[in-house]
């Protein structure tokens, strides 16, 4: 007779492989590191360039190059470069980030020949067209406004500008900024940035010696750009702790967002405050999880995390909850964090997140391009695969006592900056 | 090509293996052939709601994430108005802890209190969340009524109101287990590090065993053939006018589905596409514009919705989408457009191979429209669709006696 109420046997996760890969060089000098992995016949490049020249009174030229890049080149009109790329079934993204702006094409391989040509002439050429640039500023500054009204946005950015301050990490965007947005500024960045020297390329896919030739006949002959750049550099000091409340009489949910700044991936500690982190909300049975959303129904969700930027790392809580509970909500905040500060993790509990944080790590590696992402995580970490080694063994090793100690020393809640956007 | 073996259990369950060895990962995900539509009119929401409470603990296993987590794994779940899917990832060595929680949660659950009481209280914000504290949240509770008379697909799966979300009892919620949860009308499928006679073995160990229950027979009042135009206005505190129109548009098995799927591409897919250069760029009559369908297994919307320009009066705004729609009922598509929204199709179901979940999940929906094999063939079915077809679509879509138009503008307007 099965015995339903007895869990079937099960095994540690042991054997966690990653796919390393392959360094070229194209010949204009930008490295190519290639995952050359998988069953189908596509293919993701990525091209990824540092942010450059950081100007706090003109926080949106990265952003409006990054979006504005395949509206238009000296050969190619905006309509001719998506007639193309839709064309030939492929998909041209551009993605802004904090450190670092990524173009990004995702194309079936048959196709490659075609639609790389395209891309050359939007990193070469480009430029920006007054009419492109004022559709942009127009629908922006109105999905900004949209943005503006939501509760979760509000409490993300101002969280972010109290840690961060005027920089690419925390800037306060308004809809002015768009305004101030012009062609000439627009140029000069681009020439700036987008240049060999500041560019790296990360491939996934199938990849092999025939493709390469082709991504290196197209994109590896001499650049346009080569104005001089100075790569992105901060430091920084919490510039607001305490709270902050942004009252909105009408909200029927509050946004609730607090941290501080922390530690980044190279530093010694980070792995173990993972860990920390998964305990406390970074999973669906989480602390916060369990206690906020399954116990008390305050929330449809919770979460916690660490981020890893270059020049900072951070942690943050962040909620949505209903109005008339976001005092208690926030009281069993502080009393779960203040448990893990003076209580030692139950061995099964710890055991439970060490699996979770294991599978997980295993479930991360299912394709190509996740072992891309992989890569990159620590490559623009300035670490190599030895991070993941010590990541895996600090998630199998680490005491009770440790985390204990980490919550100490990192989960300051007196200094966190605590944001709430709604009603309290 | 997503290779698949299938096999029927004898109290109905409906099992499919698809084995991908480039994975040390598996994927057990289960799909209940029950959504929103199968609710009644007074108690809309549970099925959605009855998905959490499937996470509150089975007739033997007190908690359902626990033990998953415990051998590294994660699960999931969505509700949509046709069907309820769940899935749990985990490394594949441990594969049997999943068939263990699913059989159990399909066998009985435990039926706590205190769990319906908290998850009433979850999807209460989930609701405010997603619906009411959100600019423009509440479009498809007005929308969807507007556009449907009769058919439940007139209220969305998060319900009609808070109200009959706060009002729902156990009687209710064990009786929509005993009418909906039973092998019969489920299709699991188990994909990724997984040999077929393993999976063969488990599921008669776990699943075998489960009482085969009663078919469900679906009988849902049909919608009428809408004869005349349908208009609404709504005033919110939203910064932007924004304008939603929507006409019917085949059933998902309907052999006219792909040709409505690329004519809505080639309105909107991409940057391309007719809807973005003539409304945005060259009129800029909308900051954000966008059609498409909504993938309903019975009758469902082709929809057209944007944000306007600031200064654009709503009927230019109108207007200009209906040129777009004439456009296309008065012509053909050019061979380059056709060939063009053929060749992202393509794409975009190969780049979905890329994701053992997808995979799954995807085989077990078409298994629910008749056949997993049609996962490998529904490329075809997009091929073969011809410019004259979409002209034809439009011309038997695109009239004002079967549109429903809202428009959602902001209170200042008033």
């Amino acid at each position: 007779m099965l015995n339903r109420t007895l869990a079937p046997e099960s095994k540690l996760v042991d054997e966690i492989s990653f796919i390393e890969p392959l360094k070229q060089v194209l010949d204009n000098g930008i490295p190519v590191f290639t995952i050359n992995a998988g069953k189908q016949e596509l293919v993701r490049i990525e091209f990824i360039f540092e942010n450059v020249n950081w100007n706090a009174s003109k926080p949106l030229e990265a952003i409006a190059v990054s979006h504005l890049i395949n509206n238009g080149t000296s050969t190619l009109s905006a309509k001719e470069i998506a007639d193309k790329v839709d064309y030939y079934g492929a998909f041209l993204q551009t993605e802004y980030g904090a450190d670092q702006t990524c173009i990004k094409l995702y194309t079936l391989n048959k196709h490659l020949q075609s639609v790389l040509p395209i891309l050359r002439s939007i990193l070469n050429e480009s430029i920006f067209p007054e009419q492109e640039l004022a559709i942009f500023i127009q629908n922006q500054k109105q999905s900004l406004q949209v943005s503006l009204q939501k509760n979760d946005f509000l409490a993300r950015k101002s969280f972010a500008n109290a840690l961060f301050g005027e920089t690419p990490y925390g800037s306060n965007i308004q809809p002015s900024h768009y305004d101030d947005l012009k062609r000439e500024d627009l140029l000069n960045y681009f020439k700036a940035a987008y240049k060999p020297k500041n560019c790296t390329v990360f491939v996934a896919g199938k990849f092999e010696e025939a493709e390469f030739n082709i991504l290196n006949s197209i994109i590896g002959k001499d650049w346009d750009n080569d104005a001089p750049s100075i790569t992105n550099k901060f430091s920084f000091t919490s510039i607001h702790q305490g709270e902050i409340f942004v009252e909105k009489p009408d909200a029927i949910q509050s946004a609730i967002r607090m941290g501080a700044l922390a530690i980044t991936r190279n530093h010694p500690d980070f792995p173990g405050f993972q860990v920390l982190n998964c305990l406390l909300g970074g999973y669906f049975g989480s602390r916060l999880m369990a206690n906020i959303r399954e116990d008390k129904g305050y929330t449809y969700g919770i979460g916690s995390a660490v981020a890893s930027l270059k020049d900072a790392g951070y942690f943050f809580i962040a909620t949505e909850v209903g109005v008339d509970v976001c005092s208690n909500t926030l009281a069993e905040i502080e009393k779960e964090i203040s448990i893990l500060k003076t209580d030692l993790v139950q061995d099964g509990e710890l055991a439970l997140v060490r699996n979770y944080m294991l599978g997980s790590m295993l479930g991360s590696l299912e394709n190509a391009f996740s072992h891309a992402d992989k890569f990159k995580n620590v490559y623009f970490s300035g670490l190599d695969y030895s991070y993941y080694e010590n990541y895996i063994k600090t998630v199998k090793s680490i005491t009770a006592g440790n985390l204990k100690n980490l919550a100490n020393k990192y989960l300051n809640t007196d200094s966190f900056t605590k944001v709430v956007v709604g009603k309290k | 090509m997503v290779d698949f073996n299938r096999f029927t259990l004898a109290n109905g369950l409906r099992v499919l293996v698809h084995e991908d060895d480039t994975t040390p990962m598996a994927v057990l995900n289960i799909l209940y052939d029950v959504g929103a539509r199968d609710e009644e009119r007074d108690k809309t929401g549970f099925a959605h709601l009855f998905e959490h409470l499937m996470f509150g603990g089975s007739v033997n296993i007190p908690s359902y994430d626990e033990p998953l987590q415990r051998v590294g794994g994660e699960n999931n779940a969505f509700t949509s108005n046709d069907i309820t899917n769940y899935y749990i990832t985990l490394p594949a060595v441990n594969i049997e802890t999943a068939f263990w929680l699913e059989s159990d949660r399909m066998l009985s659950l435990a039926f706590s209190e205190k769990s319906l009481e908290t998850q009433r209280n979850v999807v209460c914000e989930e609701f405010k969340q997603r619906y009411l504290n959100q600019p423009y949240g509440d479009v498809w509770l007005k929308l969807r009524p507007l556009a449907y008379s009769t058919h439940p697909y007139r209220w969305a799966t998060i319900g009609q109101d808070l109200k009959q979300i706060e009002d729902a009892k156990m009687e209710d919620v064990k009786a929509f287990f005993q009418k909906h949860y039973n092998p019969k009308n489920a299709i699991m499928v188990v994909g990724g590090n997984v040999k077929t006679e393993d999976v063969r073995a488990l599921a008669e160990k776990w699943f075998a065993p489960i009482p085969a229950g009663e078919r469900y027979l679906r009988d849902l009042p049909q919608e009428p053939v809408q004869t005349a135009e349908r208009r609404e206005v709504v005033r919110a505190d939203v910064p932007l006018n924004a304008i939603y129109i929507a006409f019917k548009m085949p059933a998902r098995n309907d052999n006219a589905y792909q040709t409505y799927d690329l004519m809505s591409d080639v309105l909107s897919q991409g940057q391309s596409s007719r809807l973005y250069n003539s409304l945005l760029k060259d009129q800029q009559l909308f900051s954000d514009v966008h059609a498409y369908i909504t993938s309903s297994i019975d009758e469902g919307l082709f929809v057209i919705e944007g944000k306007l320009v600031e200064g654009v009066s709503i009927e230019t705004a109108e207007a200009a989408i209906w040129a777009e729609l004439n456009k296309l009922v008065e012509a053909e598509v050019t061979d380059v457009e056709i060939t063009k929204v053929k060749n992202k199709s393509e794409s975009i179901m190969v780049f979905a191979e890329m994701s053992l979940l997808d995979k799954a999940m995807n085989l077990a929906y078409y298994e629910l429209l008749g056949d997993a094999d049609g996962l490998n063939t529904e490329i075809n079915k997009y091929l073969a669709v011809t410019p004259a077809a979409i002209q034809q679509a439009a011309k038997a879509t695109f009239k004002k006696e079967q549109c429903s138009t809202l428009h959602y503008l902001t209170a200042q307007d008033a």
